[in-house]
């Protein structure tokens, strides 16, 4: 499942060369990112690393560019400045062992649940795989979220968590080794998004895949990830980083989980009066 | 409103229209003698004898193959050319006068130029028919593409989609309802159309039978001709609606 990068083929050394880059440097590497909507600056100098089976937490305030960021990082968007590499390859265009969920489950209503978690498996970018892999593939996906015996409803039929599960469900049956989430949480109930944050980190560690998870909820943050980097200012930087060393399930540590909030409360703080000092 | 007045009231307008169409037919008869062969009870008689009669299903079953001929290319282009102008603001752009200013001439504007091109015969038909049925369905695709959930578009992105998988998987399926709302309302325009169109260069269908019985004098058939015109079309456009409904609710 945990495929290793698979350099261009022929050539040895450089394959071996490629591996201890990518040892050394992680699953995705962004070097230098600058992004701009015209004139407008998003974010500049951006560098960040993400290794394998890692998860990692974008945080900060609406507005600030984390979805761009994520966009840019996914091969959505071309940055304006910089680059991605993801496998040790530049990346052109969304990668094939790269998966995205959206604040929006968006499941296409004319496909029932299991064709919605299928979607996309077939298309010609996606590395070929049998019809019998698929739905196995597939049926595996959906068991894991908690919707096996749910493959033929229609997704008009589906609570708003359900369908993010199918949403996660549709990015497991790729087998991504990195997962890229926009707020997938944030349109769901406190009791609901609690639920679905445990299952991500469940899922995830179950198909060795990395995450990048941006969120605007400094408890989601810690709750979830195994790195944080606050993102903010104008134009938009990583302003701070921290490893997250509360042992799972962190709700059973409540000090630990207490003590970095009100550190990263801090240092949003002192981030917000740099910014008002520097506007005086 | 109570179910039984909501079937009662259509029928009360119904034996209203029957009642000034018999009034005007009687009046007109003071006038113009001959008048009096319009009025509803010969039409009627005439209606009943007419469905007894092989020719004129026959003259049906040309008009009902003509629908469908011309709807057939209507949507054979009318939907591309909707996706296209949709995904495509540039040809939106390139094409959005030339397309008011076609959908604003009177197809059988063209019949003359139809008929020099294509000859005499069935081609002409079909050709004004596709040509008046064409834009409520470019319309109503143009308008999908443009409704179509962003997201599903970024969906489509983030598995590196084809352009040809993007509009077979996402964006046609998506706009279904609008394609089908196009058709309903092409369905009607090529109703409309139909009977002038087979007025010119045909010797068989609704409207060709409409002018042999002027021919033949025969206002009374005249008159069933009309009354049945209007029953099928009435009976096509709730076909119509009915598929279209049945789609909304089978997802
Ligand atoms: N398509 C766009 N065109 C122009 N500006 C945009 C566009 N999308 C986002 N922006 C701007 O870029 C900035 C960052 O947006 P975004 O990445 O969505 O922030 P976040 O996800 O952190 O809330 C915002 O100021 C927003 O107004
Ligand atoms: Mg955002």
């Amino acid at each position: 499942m945990n495929a290793a990068a698979r350099p261009a083929p022929g050539n040895a050394a450089d394959a071996d060369a490629a591996a201890a880059t990518e040892t050394s440097h992680g699953l995705l590497t962004a070097d230098g990112l600058d992004f701009r909507y015209g004139a407008l600056p998003v974010f500049t100098e951006v560098s960040l690393s993400i290794r394998r089976r890692e998860i990692v937490a974008l945080l900060g305030g609406s507005g600030c560019g984390k979805s761009t960021l994520l966009r840019v990082l996914a091969g959505l968007e071309s940055p304006s400045a910089g680059q991605v590499r993801f496998l040790d390859q530049p990346l052109e265009r969304p990668h094939p062992r790269s998966a995205l969920i959206f604040q929006h489950a968006s499941l296409l209503p004319w496909l029932r649940v299991e064709a919605n978690a299928a979607f996309g498996l077939d298309f010609r970018h996606q590395p070929a795989i049998a019809a019998g892999v698929r739905q196995s593939r597939v049926r595996e996906a959906l068991a894991a979220v908690g919707l096996a015996g749910r493959e033929h409803a229609w997704p008009a039929e589906l609570s708003g968590g359900q369908a993010q599960r199918v949403a996660l469900a549709r990015a497991l049956a790729r087998e991504p080794e990195l997962l890229f989430a926009d707020e997938p949480f944030s349109a769901l109930d406190a009791i609901t998004r609690a639920e679905m944050q445990n299952l991500l980190v469940d899922v995830v560690h179950r198909w060795h895949a990395a995450v990048l998870l941006v969120t605007h909820d400094i408890d989601e943050a810690i709750l979830v990830a195994d790195r944080i980097l606050l993102m903010g200012g104008r134009p938009g930087g990583i302003l701070a980083e921290w490893t997250v060393d509360v042992p799972r399930p962190r709700e059973d540590h409540p000090g630990a989980v207490t003590a970095l909030r009100l550190e990263i409360l801090a240092a949003l703080r002192d981030t917000f009066t740099q910014a008002t000092a520097g506007v005086d | 409103m109570p179910p039984r007045l909501r079937f009662l009231l259509p029928l009360g307008g119904l034996a209203a229209a029957l009642a000034l169409w018999w009034l005007g037919a009687a009046l007109l008869a003071r006038s113009i003698p001959i008048a009096s062969h319009f009025a509803p009870l010969g039409a009627l008689r005439a209606l009943a004898g007419l469905l007894g009669e092989a020719l004129l299903w026959e003259h049906v079953a040309v008009s009902l193959k003509r629908v469908a001929v011309g709807l057939a290319f209507a949507i054979a282009i009318g939907v591309p050319l909707g996706v296209l102008t949709g995904i495509s603001a540039l040809f939106a752009q390139a094409t959005g006068p030339l397309f008011q200013f076609l959908r604003m001439v009177s197809p059988l504007s063209w019949m003359p130029i139809a008929v020099m091109v294509l000859g005499i015969g069935d081609a002409p038909v079909y050709f004004l028919l596709a040509f008046a049925a064409v834009w409520p369905i470019l319309l109503n695709t143009a308008a999908g593409v443009a409704q179509l959930d962003r997201n599903w578009l970024l969906l489509a992105k983030s598995l590196s989609a084809t352009r040809f998988e993007t509009i077979t998987r996402v964006i046609l399926p998506g706009i279904t309802a609008h394609i089908l709302t196009g058709v309903r309302l092409a369905i009607g325009i090529i109703w409309i159309i139909l009977v002038p169109a087979e007025m010119l260069g045909v010797d068989a269908g609704l409207g060709y039978f409409i002018l042999d019985t002027r021919d033949r004098l025969a206002y009374a058939e005249l008159m069933a001709a009309v009354v049945l015109v209007g029953a099928l079309g009435f009976l096509l456009d709730h076909a119509a609606r009915w598929l279209h409904r049945r789609w909304l609710h089978g997802r």
